[in-house]
């Protein structure tokens, strides 16, 4: 076997491991899934009454935006599980074993695909009463739901960076948002972002928060026909998003093995 | 390196930042022996362990196990040994049958093999019972047993034990050192930690004494306690008269002087044979008609042996071991302050 093959082996057992821990203390789930909803319902209604957005009904242009926040905040659970796990024995226990050294890591952000794709749901379901609805076809409307993954998958190797860095559940988690309340509210997640003043709109429109939230609005086609800022990353948002995605996972993949071997040997 | 040198170490330095956990330790446990690692908090037993199971890079010095050096080859040697520490390795929300299925299949035992193997092995250390609950509601003895058994799921041919007993009640204590035996009878290599005298003693053909990183005593049990000056007979005499001749029947049994304490018609010898010397004292008193206001036998202690060998006690290391890096960080060197207490 080669050592990708062995890697994603025993990532795989890594992975069963956090999923059976998720089905063993289910109220971890339920309140990650209940804030998403509560963020659905709050912009719909509070928000939703006073913000306008020319050309298209409040509420299916801000799903696409809750949907990024998700699944960012959804990765800060990647760097969590890991910040505890390296406080446990348990971390002695897989090191002392013969498995690729990523394994964990593997395992742990793979799990966390499961995590969010349960978060997705949640939130669609949520999305469909208060009135959002997908209006392309069912292949645009999967792309849509993909790239949201995809997306949150290389945030989560960010934050497996951060978790091993710091080691504490709590730094991971105070931390991360002081990080993603500003990341995902200056950008076109909520408001356009044209409405921003001037420094803070060009913050914006490089965002891969807004590039992410637009692709997955044109998807969707929650955009209402309103022509993208004329910017490349907005012009383009499926290819910035990816570039972006791609560009994460390049370079934080081996910067979090890399972590993950001094942190261990700290010990 | 001899063939049936199963753990070797020379030279071994370990140090973090300021702190030299190990300063130049030797080791060496030929295949079917137990060596025994002696001493206080923050002497380096963990850490010497760590390095041997591959968990940590030494800074300096050889380390072979099982044939194999660990620096060069570590994916090899961990597919050759077995570790249980001293903070259990297991998760707590899996059972115990989760647990062992997941060491199998990280061994490479496959799907099938692993499980025959965990249901194997939770029989062995009587767990099948509690194999579908989840292993935080296990008791200590039963944490302890699981994680030997994780330990021992790729049937290792080298085992390290970090301290294996430590915060456990008696019982539960005397069952893991039969299981401990009745691994070294198959054909294991073990390497234990412990703080115990009584441990290393019932488990150790050898026991190495270290104290802040470097080894201070080697030798068997009974070598060692003979080193140290082994255990105590002391006496209390009825009659100030008997004091000189029961001073002679003693002078046959110390390994050192008789200490005599004139006012409190006390006596005190060190002996080699332990409790059958104190039974042919006894006699020898008997015969001679001495009358004992008291009589005792003294095992040496942990502390005993530190005094008599490095002329500190393991107190003050564990004032030093509490501020060390490490120390203190895993939730078993808690247990292991209040066991030794």
């Amino acid at each position: 076997m080669s050592s990708l093959a062995l890697a994603l082996a025993d990532g795989a057992v890594v992975a069963k491991r956090n999923l059976i821990k998720i089905k063993r203390v289910p109220e971890v789930l339920i309140w990650t899934t209940m804030s998403p909803i509560m963020f659905v319902l709050l912009f719909s209604y509070v928000f939703g009454a006073s913000i306008a957005v020319e050309g298209v009904n409040y509420r299916e242009f801000l799903m696409a935006g809750i949907f990024a926040q998700t699944m960012i905040f959804g990765s800060t659970f990647t760097g969590a599980g890991l910040a505890e796990d390296m406080t446990k024995g348990i971390i002695d226990r897989f090191r002392s074993l013969p498995i690729s050294k990523s394994a964990v890591l593997i395992g742990r952000t793979g799990s966390d695909i499961v995590y969010n794709l349960i978060s997705v749901v949640v939130m669609s379901l949520t999305g469909l009463v208060v009135g959002w609805r997908i209006r392309t076809s069912i292949v645009d409307a999967i792309a849509g739901f993909l790239l949201l993954l995809l997306f949150s998958y290389a945030v989560s190797w960010i934050m497996a960076f951060v978790g091993l860095k710091v080691t504490s559940v709590e730094v991971v988690n105070n931390a991360s948002f002081m990080f993603i309340m500003p990341l995902t509210f200056v950008s076109n997640a909520f408001v356009p972002s044209e409405n921003l003043p001037g420094p803070l709109r060009t913050f914006a429109e490089w965002n891969p928060i807004s590039s992410l939230a637009l692709a997955v609005r044109e998807l969707f086609g929650n955009t209402g026909g309103v022509p993208a800022a004329d910017v490349w990353s907005l012009q383009n948002p499926l290819a910035y998003s990816l570039i972006c995605i791609f560009g994460i996972l390049a370079v934080f993949i081996p910067l979090a093995i890399r972590q993950y071997g001094k942190t261990a040997a700290r010990g | 390196m001899l063939m049936s040198d199963m753990i070797r170490t020379s030279g071994l330095v370990k140090r973090y930042g300021p702190v030299t956990a190990l300063n130049g330790l030797d080791l060496r446990v030929p295949q079917g022996k137990v060596l025994g690692l002696l001493g206080p908090n923050g002497a380096g037993k963990t850490t010497a362990v760590r390095i041997l199971s591959t968990l940590l890079e030494p800074d300096e010095g050889e380390v072979m196990v099982a044939g194999l050096d660990v620096r060069a080859n570590p994916q090899e040697v961990k597919k050759r040994i077995g570790l249980s520490g001293q903070s259990a390795a297991i998760d707590d929300q899996l059972t115990g049958f989760e647990n062992l299925d997941m060491v199998g299949r990280m061994y490479h035992l496959g799907r099938k093999g692993s499980r025959a193997r965990a249901r194997r092995l939770l029989e062995e250390f009587s767990l099948t019972e509690a194999a579908d609950r989840p292993s935080k509601t296990y008791s200590g003895g039963m944490r302890r047993r699981l994680d030997l058994a994780a330990a021992l799921v790729a049937e290792p041919a080298v085992i390290f034990l970090d301290e294996p007993t430590t915060g456990l009640d008696p019982r539960s204590r005397s069952q893991m050192w039969e299981t401990i035996q009745r691994l070294v009878s198959e054909g294991a290599t073990v390497l234990l930690t412990t703080q115990y005298m009584e441990e290393a003693d019932r488990l150790a053909d050898e026991i190495v004494v270290i104290d802040k990183g470097e080894k201070i005593a080697q030798g068997t049990a009974t070598e060692l306690k003979y080193q140290i000056g082994g255990e105590r007979i002391g006496v209390v005499l009825e009659d100030r008269d008997d004091l000189a001749t029961a001073q002679t029947i003693l002078m046959k049994f110390a390994v050192d002087d008789v200490q005599v304490d004139e006012q409190a018609r006390q006596l005190t010898a060190g002996v080699a044979g332990g409790a059958e010397d104190l039974r042919q004292v006894l006699q020898l008193f008997s015969d001679s008609s001495i009358k004992l206001a008291d009589v005792g036998l003294h095992r040496p202690t942990l502390d005993d042996v530190f005094l008599s060998l490095t002329g500190h006690s393991t107190e003050e290391e564990d004032e030093a071991a509490s501020s060390g890096p490490k120390d203190g960080k895993k939730d078993g060197k808690q247990n292991k302050k209040e066991a030794s207490r």
